[in-house]
């Protein structure tokens, strides 16, 4: 049985109850939908350049689809706090202003990227935006989230860690004792569960004895703040702005975002191509829940007509992506020893090494 | 100089306590270290003294404690998890291996990772097979880890502090039938002696045979080696102390004297520290080469529980004296 968002708006009421709190100003709008054609434009170029063989990693997994669940939280979070996801992060870095170039760099391996070639699409961060990085292993990145709202608890900043969790993660042991040390040191952790349905190919229905995913965070003792449908990015920006302003005073919050995923787990996923109740499922979503058009006709409702800027940033989405291809293509790979073997460690004075050491690095 | 003897626990409890007192961003978490004062005492009265910030319980949850650490490392703290028994590590093997080891790396230098692991380790009490690992060599696999396994209550002392202080993550281990091992400490100790990360050292000096071997292995060698020189051979005991970086100049050196070895660990056999060191010796010293390397380690089983099989699958100093009587 696959995964409808058929009786969803009975799930969110509390993101109805949200919605009255925090509302939007005409400007963030406006660049919320420069953030998501952005995203768009990026993922759908990504794609292209795979199939094209012009990025050749093994893993890319697009965020098309998700745009407005990224978008939406994050406009909840103020400048100094953190933000930390697993390998669906491409649209993570761009909403956090990282540089697109770097990101396509990265997706190429070029010593340009942002992590030099050495990570690319699953491990994008940034130390100057306050981006903790992709990671790769499901559910490795909860408990650093834990470590890294502990330094803030620790030096008594009020910061909190903003942590995306997909809906597979939810099943392995990383959630369960991260959640719940998060909730007995009052950690001020917002743990996002971006449930698209699936992890990896398997159904949320078949892979979690509890479907209502934030319900098993409850279990530990932290607030939810329940279901929110994550392509509609103000309901997202609602609900996310209580949860941050509770976890930075509390302690630990978690949301359910319920989305979509619009490539697939990753870009080797044919299980699209195979099967027709999934290509079905794929298309209703598009047609009837595509976030970027419920927050444009969100926008002309409330400001009329807005088609030029509109236009001007899809202009400038197509621009940016096209400018990061090119210079990324133009960038140079690390090719040699040194490139392969650098930041292993840090260079250390306290680190004895001689010619015939093993096991030392290169520093 | 004056110097008394001094238990290791005591010893790696001084290093942790003047790390603690020294830097504010060390802090110390794991199962039992607060309350229950650490199940080997090594944090007997941290509690008292620094409080529930600095000295944290946590649940039994291994996965949570190894990331934990590593996202608070990234941070800026500088985190002292400890794993009870190394056996419990396991269940942080990815938080340890994919991501203590590997953040760095895969973020192209970004982050630091300024963390230590502490993990009680080795075999024997009747602990039974699950309770009874000496697993360090798996651990020393990973590029980006460092592995410390001191031998004695001064090295580890001056290990702890270098691992604490280094800005790269370390798994420190602590080989329990050593931790009331007494052994000589200089009264007038420097707080600032440190041992470098890497760097092994000459036990005993010897020109018959190296003897090569770190943590508990080296008690088997120097005992091994006294026994020897009533026959009239004098080994030379090489402890490496670090697994990981492994400091084979000083291996070759003794070895380019003796041309003999016998490599003694308290781990399993295959895969292992012994054959670390003897595929280095072969490859970088065949010229000095004038008998087989030897290797005593473990027996390669699941230790059981009754004691006489115990003993049995555990390396000793009169196997390593048997092992060397076979290349003489």
């Amino acid at each position: 049985m696959v995964y409808l968002p058929t009786d969803m708006k009975k799930q969110i009421a509390i993101a109805a109850e949200g919605k009255a709190m925090a509302s939007p100003t005409k400007e963030m709008l406006l660049d919320w939908y420069r953030q998501m054609v952005l995203i768009r434009e990026f993922e759908e170029t990504c794609h292209r350049l795979y199939e094209e063989k012009r990025i050749t990693g093994v893993y890319l997994h697009l965020y098309s689809g998700h745009e407005a669940s990224g978008v939406g939280s994050m406009a909840a979070l103020r400048a100094t706090d953190h933000v930390i996801t697993a390998y669906r992060d491409h649209g993570i870095a761009l909403i956090l202003g990282m540089d697109p170039k770097a990101v396509m760099a990265e997706m190429m391996g070029k010593k340009t990227g942002s992590s030099g070639g050495k990570g690319g699409s699953m491990h994008l961060a940034s130390k100057d935006h306050n981006f903790w990085g992709g990671y790769a292993i499901v559910g490795g990145h909860l408990p650093l989230a834990a470590g890294i709202a502990m330094e803030a608890r620790y030096r008594g900043k009020d910061d909190v860690t903003l942590t995306y969790v997909g809906d597979g993660a939810t099943n392995n042991g990383y959630f369960h004792e991260s959640l719940n040390m998060s909730a007995i040191w009052d950690l001020p952790v917002v743990w996002i569960i971006e449930n698209n349905g699936y992890g990896m190919g398997t159904e949320v229905e078949r892979a979690s004895g509890q479907i209502e995913l934030h319900r098993k965070a409850e279990a530990y003792g932290i607030k939810s703040f329940g279901r929110v449908d994550a392509q509609n990015a103000l309901e997202v920006y609602a609900v996310a702005t209580k949860a941050v302003e509770y976890a930075r005073k509390n302690g630990p919050a978690v949301i359910e975002h319920v989305t979509y995923r619009y490539r697939g787990h990753g870009v080797s996923d044919k299980q699209y191509d195979a099967r027709d109740d999934m290509s079905a499922e794929l298309k209703k979503w598009m047609e009837t829940r595509e976030p970027i058009k419920i927050l444009r006709d969100c926008i002309e409702s409330k400001y009329g007509d807005v088609n030029e800027i509109l236009a001007r940033h899809e202009a400038d989405a197509e621009r940016i992506v096209a400018e990061s291809v090119a210079f990324a293509e133009a960038s140079e790979m690390p090719s040699s020893y040194e490139d392969l073997l650098q930041n292993t460690y840090v260079a250390s004075d306290l680190v004895y090494k001689t010619d015939q050491s093993v096991g030392a690095g290169i520093d | 100089m004056a110097a008394r003897n001094v238990a290791m626990r005591e010893a790696i409890r001084r290093a942790l306590r003047e790390e603690m007192q020294r830097d504010e961003d060390v802090f110390v978490m794991g199962e039992e270290v607060a309350y229950w004062q650490g199940t080997h005492r090594v944090t007997r009265g941290f509690l008292e003294e620094f409080g529930e910030r600095r000295v944290r319980d946590t649940p039994i949850s291994e996965m949570a404690i190894g990331g934990l650490a590593v996202g608070a490392a990234m941070a800026g703290l500088r985190p002292v998890a400890e794993f009870m028994t190394i056996n419990f590590a396991f269940l942080a093997l990815d938080a340890i291996a994919n991501h203590a080891a590997k953040v760095r790396y895969f973020f192209d230098g970004m982050f630091k990772v300024p963390l230590v692991y502490r993990a009680a380790s080795g075999w024997g009490n009747q602990a039974t097979a699950s309770h009874s690992h000496a697993p360090e060599p798996i651990f020393a696999h990973f590029p980006g880890l460092f592995v410390g396994c001191p031998s004695n209550s001064l090295d580890a002392y001056g290990m702890l502090k270098a691992s604490i202080r280094d800005d790269n993550p370390v798994l420190f281990t602590e080989s329990i039938a050593l931790y009331p091992k007494p052994s000589p400490m200089p009264d007038d100790l420097d707080e600032d002696y440190l041992i470098p990360i890497g760097k092994g050292d000459i036990k005993r000096e010897g020109a018959d045979v190296t003897l090569v071997a770190y943590a508990r292995g080296v008690d088997w060698a120097l005992q091994a080696a006294r026994q020897l020189a009533r026959d009239g051979v004098e080994a030379e005991v090489v402890d490496l102390r670090w697994l990981r970086p492994l400091d084979m100049e000083l291996v070759y050196k003794s070895f380019k004297k003796t041309n003999r070895c016998v490599i003694v660990e308290e781990s399993l056999p295959m895969y292992s520290f012994g054959g670390e060191i003897a595929a280095n010796l072969q490859e970088r010293m065949f010229d000095y080469m004038d008998a087989p390397i030897k290797r005593v380690a473990a027996e390669d089983v699941p230790l059981p529980y009754s004691k006489d099989i115990e003993l049995l699958a555990l390396p000793d100093a009169q196997k390593v004296v048997d092992a060397v009587k076979e290349i003489l």
